[in-house]
């Protein structure tokens, strides 16, 4: 091993990348880019749903639980129905997913008898919105509602909260206003990882194969190893570069909580990255051209990242073959350390599972490209 | 055995691609400061010599050392005592002049004190004074060559190979690279060079003739004209020519007949009886005769006949 050697086929490497603009937009903006799309266009919040409000009672009972509706981001109030015909136009129109009908006569029962219903119609065309949508109303019916129960006790002379009532408080952690941003960002990270590290080795070696340059190059002293350590070294810090600046902009532009530690976040960004660069490297070794061993890298990465690593879709709701497959992803485990590090801020010392996974694909790949290439034309 | 830094030793040497003999059953060697050319049409065999010798492919038999290290098992170590310029530009097309050149001083692990004096040796050797930032894409194809050459020989190996090292290059350019062949034989290098230009043989000091993977012939130019005719040579210039290609091959003497511009070679056993019975022949056709006559085989003619006779023995049309 001559630190010369790799010196010079790493500073050849980087003339190269910074010479050409593809490589340069590869690394700066296909990072932005897919940070910006995924981070919005998969947004899995349902918030400002549409909501349609028709009062038949209109009283000031009736208006506290509209308001009370009005009050919160998750409905907006599109329209204010003044016959039943009307509701039913809206939600079919598509105007209103979702329309709250307060019987005449609301006020009235409720005092009477302590009880009244309200009618809530949702367009469960879109199911997943449906539920959401559901829950949200529900909850905040509630929370009226036991604010009324109160006020009715103590305006009848009752204890409050007497009579066993049992309060149910549901608290969610580590994202605690169920931001499902704070949950993806991490992943989007994962994948601009996979998809930018592999994709820049897959050309590397290929690209020596088809201009010819390999040709000289494999005839001079330096090593398969220092080719392979040469050409790695600078993508690792284009790598560690495009990390950063996944991660400053989750923070600051997506608002993600960054509660770990940077050094956390770099030691394990760092291997992984050395897993996706030595299988781009791969590639491009087997491949020998440089569209094939981009397609397969491509192939290798983008898809299972997306589907497969937990990014959006929990591994645990997946079928049991399905589930195995993942185990061999290094993707899964990369997310599940980051949204860690994003979301939890827990210690290095619980991530050994991820860390030992990882390290093992790595040694795996390292091996795999180093044994596949020669120095010879054959 | 000689065991020199500067030799090359081959002995029979094989190469098969599948059922294809790229290389067979080749054997030789150099001596130091010696311009070795391996002549042959394109398909050879040459190329596949020439990497193997590189350690870039591995023979299929037989045996080959380089600065007496053998090809199969010191690969490495040799390639730190050869220079190897390919047939296809291998340099950095994306990449400044100096660029290239200081990527190779790295790889051959050029000493930083001559570092500066080599680099500026090979920018003045390849004619590129003043364009030292230039990218090398943007170069024309001698320029290119030369600072291919400069590349390959940064590190002063012992041996340089050079792949067709003027193929697609103007005459005036190939010249200025014959002279730097020379300098570098003068220097004591072992240059080892193939071409498929003829008159590119004659600078040579010794020549391998190869064809369909073997050797048909090897010597000194000189040697290789004097030795290998199977006969004499005669030049006919007569027209038309076609008739004449007709009429020639037929008359009793005649060994061999080919076509160098428009002239008829001719080899003969015995000039002095066969010049006047082709000039008989041909005039009792109405063919026109300028020229009968008598004269040195070129190394083209000896490759011809060379490879005539191995056609005609192995029963192969010519």
């Amino acid at each position: 091993m001559s630190p010369a050697r790799i010196f010079a086929m790493m500073r050849k490497e980087i003339t190269q990348v910074l010479r050409d603009p593809r490589s340069l937009l590869v690394i700066l903006l296909m990072p932005v880019m897919q940070l910006v799309i995924y981070g919005y266009a998969v947004n899995l919040d349902v918030n400002h749903i549409p909501l349609c409000v028709y009062d038949r009672d209109d009283t000031q009972t009736s208006q506290e639980l509209i308001k009370r509706f009005q009050a919160t981001d998750y409905f907006t109030i599109v329209h204010v129905a003044h016959d039943y015909p009307d509701v039913l136009h809206q939600i079919d129109s598509g105007v209103a997913t979702t329309a709250i009908v307060i019987p005449s006569q609301f006020d009235e029962t409720l005092r009477s008898s302590g009880k009244a219903g309200v009618q809530l119609l949702i367009d469960a065309s879109d199911s997943n919105s449906a539920n959401v949508a559901m829950g949200y109303a529900q909850s905040i019916i509630q929370s009226y509602s036991s604010d009324i129960l109160v006020d009715w006790e103590q305006q009848h002379g009752l204890p409050a909260t007497g009579g066993g009532t049992v309060q149910f408080q549901a608290r969610t952690w580590y994202n605690e206003d169920l931001e499902s941003m704070a949950n993806i960002v991490p992943g989007v990270v994962a994948m601009v990882m996979a998809v930018v590290g592999s994709f820049l080795t897959s050309l590397t070696i290929a690209r020596e194969w088809e201009r010819g340059t390999m040709e000289m190059l494999i005839s001079t002293p330096v090593s398969a190893l220092e080719i392979q350590i040469g050409k790695l070294v600078p993508y690792f810090f284009i790598g560690v570069m495009d990390t950063t600046l996944c991660a400053v902009m989750g923070v600051w532009w997506f608002g993600v909580p960054f509660r770990g530690s940077w050094i956390v976040m770099f030691s394990t960004s760092a291997l992984f990255l050395t897993v996706v660069l030595s299988l781009g490297y791969y590639f491009s070794v087997v491949a020998k051209s440089q569209m094939a061993a981009s397609q397969l890298a491509m192939l290798a990465t983008f898809l299972p990242t997306f589907l497969l690593s937990g990014f959006l879709f929990p591994i645990d709701q997946m079928p049991k073959p399905v589930q195995w497959l993942s185990v061999i992803l290094p993707a899964r485990y990369y997310v599940e350390i980051l949204r860690s590090v994003f979301l939890k801020g827990t210690s290095i010392s619980l991530m050994t599972g991820q860390i030992v996974a990882l390290t093992i694909i790595s040694v795996i790949l390292i091996a795999l490209a180093t044994r596949a290439f020669h120095k010879r034309l054959e | 055995m000689n065991n020199g830094e500067n030799s090359v030793v081959v002995q029979g040497l094989t190469k098969k691609f599948g059922d294809f003999v790229a290389v067979n059953n080749v054997s030789f060697e150099t001596r130091k400061g010696e311009i070795f050319g391996f002549l042959g049409p394109n398909g050879a065999g040459k190329s596949t010599t020439i990497r193997i010798l590189c350690g870039l492919l591995l023979p299929t038999a037989g045996r080959a050392s380089v600065a007496g290290l053998d090809v199969m098992k010191e690969a490495e170590k040799i390639r730190q005592r050869i220079g190897y310029m390919s047939q296809k530009f291998s340099l950095y097309n994306d990449l400044r002049v100096t660029e290239n050149l200081r990527f190779f001083a790295g790889l051959y692990s050029v000493p930083n004190k001559i570092l500066a004096a080599r680099m500026e040796w090979a920018v003045k050797m390849a004619g590129l004074e003043g364009r030292e930032r230039a990218l090398t894409g943007s170069l024309a194809v001698g320029w290119k060559q030369r600072l291919a050459l400069g590349c390959a020989v940064l590190h002063q190996p012992p041996i340089v190979f050079l792949d067709e090292p003027t193929s697609g290059v103007d005459p005036v350019t190939r010249q200025q690279f014959w002279e730097l062949i020379h300098q570098m034989a003068a220097e004591g290098v072992t240059v080892f060079v193939t071409t498929h230009y003829m008159d590119e043989a004659e600078f040579c000091n010794r020549l391998v003739l190869i064809d369909r993977g073997q050797i048909v012939a090897m010597g000194t130019p000189t040697e290789l004209k004097r030795t290998s005719m199977h006969g004499e040579l005669l030049f006919i210039e007569s027209e038309p020519l076609g008739q004449a290609l007709e009429v020639v091959p037929i008359v009793e003497g005649v060994l061999d007949v080919a076509v160098f511009g428009n002239a008829i070679h001719a080899v003969v056993s015995g000039a002095a009886a066969t010049a006047p019975r082709i000039r008989a022949a041909l005039e009792a056709k109405n063919i026109r005769v300028r020229r009968v006559e008598p004269i040195p085989p070129t190394l083209e003619d000896v490759f011809v006949s060379l490879t005539a006779a191995r056609d005609s023995r192995e029963g192969r049309a010519a």
